[in-house]
This record gives C-alpha cells, structure tokens and sequence, in this order.
C-alpha cells in the first residue's frame, strides 16, 4: 500500500483538480485523474522531498478561514493607505522574526500566508539562527506585528504540522 | 460572448459587483505603484490584485457560468490556488533581488544580512549596520 500509494492525500488533491479541470465526475475522468495522479505522486517521491505531513486537516481549514479574513482586512488597510490623499508619517520598514518552527511544509505555508496577506512580504529566511526577514508597509508597532505572525499564525501551523 | 444577454437580472446585478469591486481593487493596486515611495513599498501593492482583486473576479466568473450553464461551474478555485501558491515565488524573487543590490551597493536602509552569509560578498565597512 505505502509502496503503492506513498502520499494518499496529495494522490487525492490531484485527482480532485484533474475532475476540476475535465469539469466532470463521469467514470473515465475518475479513472483517468486516479492514473495521473498516482503517476505525479510517483515522479514527486522521485524528487526526494522534504517528509511531513498534515497532522490536523480540521485545525487547517480553521486557519483557511481565519487567513480568509484577515485577507480582506488587509486588503481594505492597504487600500487606505495607497488612496490615503495625505503623506502621513505612516512607517514602513523591515522586521526580524524569530520562529520556533522547523518544519518546511509548515513554513512554506507561513509564506503563502504573509505574502497573499497585503501589507506584508516575506523578504528572507535564515535557517541557520530560524529567523524570518519581513518588509511590512504600516509598521505601528513591532511588537503588535510579532505577536500576530507569532501567535496567530505560527502556533496554528505548528499543532498542524509538527 | 453573445449569450451573456441571457443572463438574468438577479444574477448580472451580483456579477456586474464582484467584476467592479474585483478591478477596483487591481486599478488601486496599480495607483499604488505610483503613489507608494520606495520599492519594497511599491511591491506590496500589486498584492491587493492577486488576493482579493482575483478573488472577486473568480467569483463573479463562478457565478456568470453557474447561472448561463445551468450547473455548478468550479474550476476557478484552481485559478485561486494557483496563485495564492505562486505569487510568494515571483514577490519573493524581486525583493531578494532588491534586497541583495542595496546590500551590496551597501546601503544603510536595508538590514545587513545574516553573520552566515558574510563570508561570500566582500566585507564591506564603509556603512556600518545599523
């Protein structure tokens, strides 16, 4: 079985955007998706990624709802600093994180996150000392900010991934 | 696309708000590029685009499709994806590109990069680290 189907998850994704694509759920498309996807996952193991895997698929769809909102909060602070008529004192400016998560699934969603979210980009990982490099546009308070990828974020990804 | 005539009254009201809201969104984005002041300001704009000014395009193209073809029209989730997946790869690039210029050009705006990677670009003690 593990031989056969190394990452069911994956195998399953694939074969839920192939159905997706032929937007279809006829016998043949199942059929065909379940031959591709098992072929992609083949030709990935190959590749000899990092391992990991998704321990609490619940606690990650909660975390999709909470980066769903806090998306469009960012969108509409970002909107109102670009349409913002006046040079205000607003700073921006780079931020050092610290993170105590090592896994590299969970890290590449934290960069997925920050980055989609507007106002903050992920600028550079270190993995020697695990920090984080961020530019955030409206940089109030360093603190605030630390608190939010730290404490929002992070700690959800980490029970998710580790 | 002819057809679009067909399209009911309840639904185009609905459709006709997510397109506007969704292009309203890019149009400020790239206002941002010229109103914002240094480029890693500027390279939060376009953000907007790709997050929620993409998400209410695909919503009103879900919606338009749903209702023309009579049944549930879904692929533009992947068209989501996708782009939630890659738009950290392309914004990554350039601000690392950025970020290693004004390093080496050793500006003092930018954080000095990490004690492990001193040992490859020459030391540079003119502008001392903040």
């Amino acid at each position: 079985m593990k031989r056969w189907l190394p990452s069911p998850l994956l195998t399953a994704a694939l074969v839920a955007m192939w159905l997706l694509l032929t937007e279809s759920v006829a016998l043949g498309s199942i059929l065909m998706g379940a031959i591709l996807a098992t072929v992609t996952v083949w030709g990935f193991k190959a590749l000899d990624p990092p391992g990991g895997r998704l321990k609490r698929p619940r606690a990650a769809f909660a975390l999709a709802a909470l980066v769903f909102a806090d998306i469009a909060r960012s969108n509409l602070a970002v909107v109102k600093i670009i349409l913002n008529p006046r040079k205000t004192e607003r700073v921006s400016g780079f931020l050092h994180i610290p993170l105590d998560m090592r896994a590299p699934y969970g890290l590449a969603t934290l960069a997925c996150i920050i980055t989609g979210t507007p106002g903050t980009i992920w600028v550079e990982y270190n993995s020697a000392n695990n920090t984080i490099l961020l530019h955030i546009l409206d940089l109030v308070d360093e603190s605030t900010w630390i608190d939010t990828i730290k404490g929002r974020y992070e700690k959800r990804l980490m029970e998710i991934f580790e | 696309m002819t057809h679009l005539a067909d399209l009911p009254v309840w639904a185009a009201i609905p459709v006709a708000l997510f397109l506007l809201l969704g292009s309203a969104l890019a149009l400020i984005g790239s206002i941002g590029f010229v109103r914002l002041r240094s480029f890693y300001e500027r390279v939060h704009a376009p953000t907007l685009g790709t997050s929620m000014g993409i998400g209410f395009v695909l919503l009103a193209s879900m919606l338009c499709f749903t209702v023309l073809q009579s049944r549930l029209v879904l692929h533009e989730i992947l068209i989501a994806v996708s782009m939630l997946v890659t738009t950290p790869i392309t914004l990554m690039l350039l601000a690392r590109a950025a970020l290693y210029r004004d390093r080496s050009e050793g500006s003092d705006d930018v954080p000095a990069a990490p004690p492990v990677h001193t040992a490859a670009p020459p030391a540079q003690d003119s502008a001392p680290p903040v």
